[in-house]
């Protein structure tokens, strides 16, 4: 694979490539991102995915909280101008606010009153095709800005002005290779995943450096030839299995490792390639220096189902089975709920059981490995149901832990199922390449459902789910933020409400409706001693298309009526 | 809900969508790609090629169509040079046989006994056309994009009649040359997505 670099000003020499930088900016006063800041990051930002390193989407603040949120008010919204899936979270800085949204674009804010500052727009392929057209956030670094782009490149920006820096193209779209995840920024390497498990792409996680664009190392996710785990395919299957990588990885600051979730072997049926398909449906502990795997634990073996387990573990200090465990926990897409250890010599299975309906697993082995039911199994020539649907029981959308109530908070879904017929066709490279006719994938609810959606409290020490709020009319789309004011901030239902759960108890203490559905991740900050909450709303990509699914289903009784359009949404109590 | 008795309720949603497959294999395919004017636009005097299936390549005649469907993949091929516009996905068009009486005065025009094309492009989101089936709304077959649901159809100029789609398909002028289906003229309307990514 050649890659290509633009260095500005020879980037506008390409056609394809053309941006706009357009505002009022510059930002005048703008704090530069180093490594102590994003490994100790102030209450009031949010600078990672997660916020911080550990994945737990958790922020200190807590001015508001259980008393006071009824009193939660809108103080500000942003139009973004855009449709599709609005699924990023505002990045905050001291009082800078980053959102990105679907076709690339970089809107730079005010946090405090809103004011734009400038705009990024990419202008992407006409002939760009794309199932998942959104963008999860941009990475910070110094004074810079990182973007990852569906026509499959990496884009250094000025966080001041908006202007480009470097351009590096990481692959090619036409082949089928984007990115969508928010870049994951470590010591001064800006590390992402490729997206493509859909066109049998073979995935990979890379690493560039913050001031050049330059690559650094690049780990695939499936083992070549020699390489440890090549055995575990069969031919050449290893060269199109998949094991796409495109969500933000998490660290571990004290043994500076990276943990990387790792997505579904392609195409989607088992018996198109036979074996375990390491290191598909994984999580990868990754060197941030060189790329070098550590370890990994296997979520599952043999996927058939597109059960991407790509959202990463949360790193949490566990007091379980009386003592302290350094724990990954992970509500799996397969269903399960995974309590993993980062032990010296690699990652080890705890526990796991199933956090909704599952008839695919028996049971789990002693090291880790679900006992499949060969009856839900799709395959060649055959039809098969299983249960969760393909969407799982919890997609790439977050879970959230509280270091107040040490309770984990899952955006699950219960009562859905679904299935196909395992087609074994040949890899046209930038061609879907699924395994299945379209028209026959299914979803169906499960007889007696009275509710889709779940938004559950789990405690990951003893396995018990302590509190459940059920949506009856919706399924559950949207990643879960958890404050130190005990609230549980979370979108992602079809009536376009934003939410305030009780963390403790789950009751419901606060909802606003909102202009579209939201798919985006809510975030604290503050700025000048007032706190606020952020969220972006703009439904689409696959909420949109269970929507459109549930909306099928005449005895559900559920209207296809979410509009689209982006808007960021600012709250603040009111005084 | 579907009691445990029942037939399982399917519903056409799409992680995913049909797989072209075509005959060729992926280095000839890049061979073509690269070929100059493969990126070309349909052009006027062009010739219609099976996109996919056992008769990929050839070069597709009315008699090779089913009168009210399927739809087949196809892609525009320059006569002249044997080159196949596969360069750019923008270039794939949807071509279905219909009785003329059912076109309208718009659409007509465009046909060749009864056949007509159109960008297989969806313009919601770029997706590929991908199906011919019932409408959701009428009991029409229509071209469908099963990414999210949009149907087109292809008996008036492909209009949105069904989903996110904001407008018609892009339409491909037909003309009959020795036997053959041929492009009479370029895209009429915009192929491709009007926002994408």
């Amino acid at each position: 694979m050649t890659m290509k670099q633009w260095l500005l000003p020879s980037l506008f020499a390409s056609t394809c490539l053309f941006s706009i930088a357009a505002g009022a900016g510059p930002i005048e006063k703008y704090s530069p991102v180093t490594a102590d800041r994003l490994k100790n990051p102030e209450p009031g930002n949010w600078m990672l995915y997660r916020r911080t390193y550990d994945g737990q989407g958790y922020s200190p603040l807590n001015q508001i909280n259980t008393s006071n949120v009824k009193d939660l008010v809108p103080v500000w919204t942003f139009s973004t101008g855009v449709v599709e899936g609005h699924q990023s979270p505002p990045v905050v800085n001291n009082g800078v606010m980053f959102v990105t949204t679907p076709q690339g674009q970089v809107i730079a804010l005010n946090a405090k009153t809103g004011d734009e500052y400038w705009r990024y727009k990419r202008q992407l392929p006409d002939d760009l095709f794309q199932l998942h057209p959104t963008n999860r956030g941009v990475g910070l670094w110094q004074d810079k800005l990182y973007l990852a782009t569906t026509d499959d490149h990496v884009v250094a920006l000025d966080a001041k002005t908006g202007k480009v820096l470097w351009d590096t193209k990481v692959q090619d779209y036409k082949k089928g290779q984007y990115l969508t995840l928010m870049p994951l920024v470590v010591d001064g390497k800006i590390i992402v995943g490729g997206s493509g498990g859909e066109f049998g792409i073979r995935g990979y996680v890379v690493a560039y450096d913050a001031d050049t664009g330059k690559e650094l190392w690049r780990t695939f996710t499936i083992p070549g030839p020699g390489e440890p785990g090549h055995e575990t395919w069969s031919g050449d299957d290893w060269k199109s299995g998949g094991a796409p990588a495109w969500m933000t990885g998490n660290y571990d600051i004290e043994t500076r490792t990276i943990y990387w979730g790792t997505g579904n072997a392609a195409p989607w049926p088992g018996e198109t390639h036979p074996g375990d398909n390491l290191y598909a449906t994984s999580v990868l502990a990754l060197d941030p220096d060189n790329g070098k795997i550590k370890s990994y634990f296997q979520y599952h073996q043999n996927d058939s189902w597109d059960w991407d387990e790509v959202d990463a573990p949360m790193l949490v200090d566990l007091q379980r089975d009386g003592r302290t465990i350094k724990s990954l926990i992970h509500p799996g897409r397969n269903a399960i709920f995974w309590v993993l250890e980062r032990k010296p010599e690699g990652i080890k299975y705890v526990a796991g059981w199933p956090f909704v309906h599952t008839d695919v697993w028996k049971g789990i082995e002693p090291n880790g490995k679900p006992i499949v039911d060969p009856a839900h199994k799709p395959g060649i020539g055959k039809r098969v149901e299983f249960c969760p649907s393909l969407w799982g029981g919890k997609d790439w959308p977050s879970a959230a832990y509280s270091q107040n109530t040490r309770l984990v908070y899952v955006p699950a879904n219960e009562n859905f199922c679904g299935g196909f017929t395992g087609e074994k066709l040949p890899l046209v490279p930038g061609q879907l390449w699924l395994g299945t006719k379209p028209e026959d994938i299914g979803l169906k609810v499960r007889w007696g459902a009275t509710h889709f959606g779940e938004l559950q409290a789990w405690d990951p020490a003893t396995g018990k789910k302590v509190w459940s709020h059920n949506f009856p009319k919706s399924h559950l789309f949207g990643s879960v933020t958890v404050t130190a004011g005990d609230l549980v901030l979370v979108g992602g239902t079809n009536d376009r409400m934003f939410r305030a759960f009780h963390a403790k108890t789950g009751e419901l203490l606060w909802e606003q409706k909102t202009n579209s559905g939201i798919v985006g991740m809510p975030v604290a900050y503050e700025v000048d001693g007032t706190q606020y909450i952020a969220v972006q709303s703009g439904w689409g990509v696959d909420a949109q298309r269970i929507q459109d699914a549930l909306a099928t289903q005449n005895d559900v009784g559920v209207e296809n009526n979410v509009p689209q359009g982006g808007v960021v949404w600012v709250f603040a109590v009111k005084k | 809900m579907s009691s445990p008795s029942d037939q399982t309720r399917r519903t056409i949603i799409l992680t995913a969508l049909a797989t072209a497959v075509h005959a060729s294999a992926p280095r000839s395919v890049a061979a073509e790609e690269d070929a100059p004017g493969s990126d070309l636009r349909p052009q006027k005097a062009d010739v219609l090629v099976f996109a996919e299936g056992d008769h990929a390549g050839e070069v597709i005649t009315p008699q090779d169509l089913n009168p009210g469907g399927p739809a087949v993949r196809a892609w525009p091929k320059d006569p002249k040079t044997s080159v196949v516009r596969k360069g750019s996905r923008l270039n794939e068009v949807v071509v279905v046989k219909l009785d003329p009486a059912e076109l309208d005065d718009s659409t007509r025009p465009r046909s060749a006994d009864g056949v007509v094309a159109y960008s297989a492009i969806c313009s919601h989101a770029g997706c590929p056309i991908t199906a011919w089936g019932k409408a959701a709304q009428g009991e029409k077959d229509v071209l469908k994009c099963v990414c999210h649901n949009s149907e087109f159809d292809p008996r008036q100029s492909a209009q949105v009649v069904f989903g996110p789609a904001p407008r018609r398909l892009a339409a491909l002028p037909l003309a009959i040359a020795d036997g053959s289906l041929t492009v009479a003229g370029t895209f009429v309307g915009k192929a491709g997505a009007q926002q994408g990514g």
